[in-house]
């Protein structure tokens, strides 16, 4: 068995600038777990600022995309023996101060995976632009009523799984192109529980990994993957 | 139907075949890609030779003409060819994508903390088993 058993997997594209911080706050917060940075083909010096601030770094040779580097920090998790995986943003938009909050409510309500939300504790913290509020209205409201259980923020990247997750991830089920609240759906019809808990977030400075796609395409992929994801058998 | 129409589908069938077959022989195209290709040449060819086929075809769709009835088939062998080149791209960024994880996950970098620790850069990492699924002895906690 491995020393640490969690690992948190941040994919980075072009975030030299924050990686390291982002790291350091990891291991300052919990010194046991191990970091790995998926470095998804950036151009500039992610993996070189993940590795001088104690990450371990997996570089991608190619641009594949924040589905595709989340899979190979579960495809990693899975191989080495890690029991839980916590996923965030390589931006800086998530602090790690929240990681061990969302780890207690794993433990807390035995669910198998915790999403930290940005509107639960309905504080203001975080006001989304118009249009992505719309976005996140719409598709929260369709997850949860696919789910039955109110999910408050389906969007958010910071997440807490059990490794039984992780590894349902490894397969063609996981949509690698990119992930959203579709995989909620997925994770509730193979029978996996979710829980919510509060957590801040920072707006976001720069354009993030998900800001590529446009909001028009996201709405289209988003509801046709909500969609077949409710017409196809479980596979769990 | 005029019989200019039937000579150039006719030639255009045949040249579809002939480049498919050529292409084949020269190992350009794989045997599995040229089965819509030449099902569609052959189709179009059968049904320019043989009008009363095309004929029986063209009331049964109800074209006004029997060449749209022709060029309706071709388009139809067209779009399927176009799909099945879709469904080939898909399956083929999967496989892309899976084949760039395994890249990454091979050349996995441990901390330079580590390395230090460890004394030499050819130290063998500590998590040695990334090449075969490792299945956890403790049961998950909760």
């Amino acid at each position: 068995m491995p020393a640490h058993d969690l690992l948190v997997v941040i994919p980075a594209y072009n975030e030299a600038e924050n990686v390291g911080a982002v790291v350091r706050d990891v291991l300052t917060t919990l010194p046991d777990a191990d970091v790995l940075i998926v470095d998804d083909g950036s151009a500039d010096a992610t993996s070189e600022s993940a590795l001088a601030a104690g990450a371990r770094v997996l570089r991608l040779p190619l641009n594949s995309g924040y589905g595709a580097a989340l899979q190979t920090g579960y495809k990693y998790a899975t191989r080495g023996g890690y029991t839980l995986v916590a996923q965030m943003d390589a931006d800086g938009q998530h602090a790690a101060g929240f990681l061990p909050g969302l780890i207690e409510e794993l433990e807390r309500t035995g669910a198998d995976v915790v999403i930290g939300s940005r509107f639960l504790d309905r504080d203001g913290h975080y006001t989304p632009s118009m249009a992505r509020k719309l976005g996140m209205g719409v598709f929260g409201r369709l997850a949860s009523m696919m789910m039955r259980q109110h999910i408050s923020d389906p969007t958010s990247g910071y997440q807490v799984m059990r490794i039984a997750v992780a590894r349902f991830f490894c397969s063609d089920v996981y949509p690698a192109d990119y992930p959203d609240a579709d995989i909620l759906v997925l994770l509730h019809r193979s029978g996996f529980r979710l829980a919510e808990r509060g957590v801040q977030m920072k707006m976001p400075t720069g354009k993030s990994m998900h800001s590529g796609h446009r909001s028009l395409y996201y709405v289209y992929k988003m509801s046709l993957s909500m969609f077949v994801t409710m017409l196809r058998k479980p596979v769990r | 139907m005029d019989s200019r129409i039937r000579i150039v589908t006719i030639l255009a069938a045949l040249a579809i075949l002939v480049a498919i077959i050529e292409l084949v022989r020269r190992r350009k195209l794989k045997e599995e890609y040229s089965v819509l290709w030449v099902l569609t040449a052959l189709i179009v060819f059968v049904l320019s030779v043989w009008y009363g086929a095309l004929n029986a075809l063209r009331s049964a769709l109800g074209a006004d003409v029997p060449s749209s009835a022709l060029f309706f088939c071709g388009l139809v062998f067209a779009v399927l060819l176009l799909l099945h080149f879709s469904i080939r791209v898909s399956s083929m960024e999967r496989q892309i994508t899976s084949l760039v994880q395994e890249v990454g996950l091979l050349s996995i970098r441990e901390p330079e903390a580590q390395q230090a620790e460890n004394g030499a850069a050819d130290t063998p990492p500590r998590r040695p088993s990334l090449s075969e699924e490792h299945q956890p002895s403790a049961p998950d906690r909760s």
